[in-house]
């Protein structure tokens, strides 16, 4: 059987002999990519390999894993371990991957009904274990992939396919479900705050623990289609309006509400012995040796 | 005395991976024994009877060997982590019964398609739902062969007694490496619970994983070998593959065209369908002159042999079949006997699920019988007897 070599397809010049300094860690071959114009994913998936390059993480140690959807679909461009599961397990095979190999940089990167509806029950253990990744989630407060339903983090009237008279279910505050769970590391910004967001996911990085960013984003082509918020730049002016930025606020005291002001930030950051070195304390208390 | 208590005494089993030696142990035991002797290190699993033996024992063993246990949050967290930790590369196995197994279904279509090697136990006990959840079943096979979406190939294995439930999970490791693919241990509640000399070896292999030769940049992960089966590249082996569900081109890039699906699918079957001579397992007992042939598996099969030798008994020539590999199914050893024999009785604690396969199995020209019950206990020798005269009665 012949062998078929892949072949990197370089991504556009901007100049002559230029290369975005982000190319080596892109499966340029794969772009572009499917997401549609306007969407916040790009500037998620940009926030977080500048925060490799910067941190110079060997990206040989960093793997990434993703569920299903718009957001799952961010493993599939990272030029890295990267594994693209089933609905709402990325964060049981991250646990899984980490334990097996504890000196991985573990990432979750997927998106609000993924995590949280059919994944929520994952989140809330994997939290409470404090187990060592990171889970970024983008929320667009919709299932964008199937065609924009209700999700778990759509807001009261909003209108989605399966909502046509308007969302009568609660929703998630998801910093306040993440904190409450154990995360040890929670944070909150827009795709308008790349560069915080950048630092944020940075820090998570380096953080030992759960560490849990929701990356509010927007979704032109459904959400903000439907519930009459213009084009993605009209999203971005509301974020720079609405999104007030403080840290160390009470995350019970953070809930996004259409029209008004919402908190963006660092709510928690605080350490506390993950899931693996309590095993391996354990193991040495049993046996007098390194597990 | 009382200053101590006893859940802080440290485990007393010796920390060495195979217990070499003989022991009283029971199927559950046995197997996650046999999984620990076979190099498991990684083991996710949610409570269920019958099969909390096993995860109690690796709760118990694994931290002895530098292995990690964690009891998940649900079953399909179980086999999410076992995937998971499959690709950190490591050895990794799950175990259940029913009710955990149909959660199961969804993330063994994963490690189908992303050819993920692992060994998932099925303790079975009576069923649908949450049925006879201490008394033994066996109607989870077909469950074992169709329960997951989309058409696959799948290797299943069915122990008769704890020395087999030893001997198999060993087995099945080395079938999970050498298709990199999921295996699944069909056992059930008696063999489960039923202790029994179990003697461990003195060495017991680890099946080595394969790893590509290419270097990195000239290594297309899903281009298999000549056997149909790609080698694996494990997270930080510096490979930096992507890894999906979808359907997927030999780069393992997501390709949603027709053809490579069906290229793809096909593969994946045959990579298991065109080596099966090398893991069809069976065992017959007094064969050789049998006018009735008995087929049987698991439990059933050792009630099976004590209706045969009753028969034997009367001066009926009576056979039986003992399934070990249950899927894929052994179609041409069956159709074989079954041109030797004048009929045959199917025993099994289901209402004929294995009995269609040996009815296609042989070619439906032979009278047939089915010894079955739904689930909640094991068939006498006499009811298997029963079957025996029975289809001897509608041959003549």
């Amino acid at each position: 059987m012949p062998i078929v070599k892949p072949k990197p397809k370089p991504a556009p010049e901007v100049l002559p002999g230029v290369r975005h300094p982000l190319e080596k860690y892109l499966r340029t071959e794969r772009l572009p990519h499917i997401w549609c114009s306007g969407c916040g994913l790009g500037i998620a998936l940009s926030s977080f390999l500048y925060a490799l390059e910067e941190l110079e993480i060997d990206p040989d140690s960093v793997a990434v894993v993703s569920g299903i959807g718009c957001a799952g679909r961010f493993a599939g461009y990272v030029r890295l371990d990267s594994y693209h599961t089933t609905h709402g397990r990325a964060i049981p095979f991250a646990t899984g991957l980490k334990l097996a190999k504890p000196d991985l940089n573990v990432v979750v990167f997927s998106g609000d009904g993924d995590l949280f509806a059919i994944g929520g029950n994952h989140f809330i253990h994997a939290a409470r274990r404090n187990v060592d990744i990171t889970v970024l989630c983008v929320n667009n407060f919709n299932y964008g992939m199937t065609g924009g339903q209700v999700g778990p983090t759509t807001p009261i009237e909003g209108r989605t396919t399966t909502t046509p008279y308007g969302n009568f279910e609660h929703p998630f505050n998801l910093v306040y479900l993440a904190a409450s769970a154990g995360a040890t590391y929670v944070a909150r910004w827009t795709t308008l705050h790349a560069r915080r967001l950048k630092e944020s996911i940075k820090e998570a990085l380096q953080h030992p623990g759960f560490n849990f960013i929701e990356i509010i984003s927007p979704c032109p082509t459904n959400f903000g289609r439907r519930n009459r918020l213009g084009d993605a730049l009209d999203e971005m002016r509301y974020y720079a309006e609405k999104a007030m930025i403080r840290h160390g606020v009470d995350p019970a005291e953070a809930e996004v509400v259409p029209g008004k002001e919402f908190i963006v930030g660092k709510f928690l950051e605080v350490r506390k012995p993950t899931y693996y070195e309590l095993y391996r304390r354990k193991v040495e208390e049993l046996f007098g040796r390194d597990a | 005395m009382a200053d101590k208590p006893i859940a802080h005494q440290p485990p007393r089993v010796a920390d060495k991976r195979i217990l070499t030696g003989v022991h009283f142990m029971n199927g559950d035991e046995a197997i996650a024994e046999g999984a620990i002797a076979a190099g498991c290190t990684f083991f996710a699993a949610y409570p269920i009877t019958p099969q909390s033996e096993i995860a109690e024992r690796m709760a118990r063993r694994l931290p002895q060997v530098g292995g990690v246990f964690i009891q998940m949050e649900d079953e399909l967290g179980a086999m999410a982590a076992v995937i998971g930790a499959a690709w950190g590369g490591v050895k990794a196995m799950t175990a259940t019964s029913g009710p955990g197994f149909s959660l199961m279904m969804e993330n063994i279509g994963l490690a189908i398609m992303t050819e993920t090697p692992c060994v998932v136990v099925d303790v079975q006990r009576g069923a649908p739902s949450t049925g006879l959840p201490t008394l033994v079943g066996q109607g989870d096979m077909m469950q074992a062969r169709w329960g997951s979406h989309g058409h696959y190939e799948i290797v299943a294995l069915s122990p008769a007694s704890p020395q087999e439930a030893f001997d198999l999970t060993v087995k099945a490791f080395a079938l999970a490496e050498r298709f990199r693919a999921p295996v699944l241990i069909m056992t059930d509640e008696v063999v489960g619970h039923m202790y029994e000399r179990v003697e461990i070896p003195g060495e017991v292999p680890m099946a080595p994983r394969r790893k590509p030769e290419a270097p990195p940049g000239e290594f297309p992960p899903y281009q298999p070998e000549e056997d149909l089966v790609p080698p694996m590249a494990c997270a930080g082996d510096g490979y930096r593959i992507h890894v999906t569900g979808l359907t997927h081109d030999e780069r393992g890039y997501p390709a949603m065209d027709p053809e490579a699906h069906d290229k793809l699918v096909r593969r994946l079957c045959e990579k298991i369908t065109r080596f099966r001579d090398e893991f069809t397992w069976w065992e017959e007992s007094m064969t050789e002159d049998a006018e009735v042939l008995v087929v049987s598996y698991g439990i059933s099969a050792r009630v099976a042999l004590g209706g045969v030798e009753l028969a034997r008994e009367r001066g009926i020539k009576a056979g039986l079949f003992r399934l070990i590999t249950i899927w894929p199914f052994p179609d041409e050893i069956l159709r074989r006997l079954a041109e030797r024999v004048g009929g045959i009785v199917v025993v099994e604690i289901n209402l004929g699920q294995i009995y269609r396969e040996v009815e296609r199995a042989s070619g439906g020209r032979i009278p047939m019988r089915g010894v079955f019950h739904a689930g909640g206990r094991i068939h006498t020798p006499e009811e298997v007897l029963a079957g025996i005269e029975e289809v001897l009665r509608c041959r003549s």
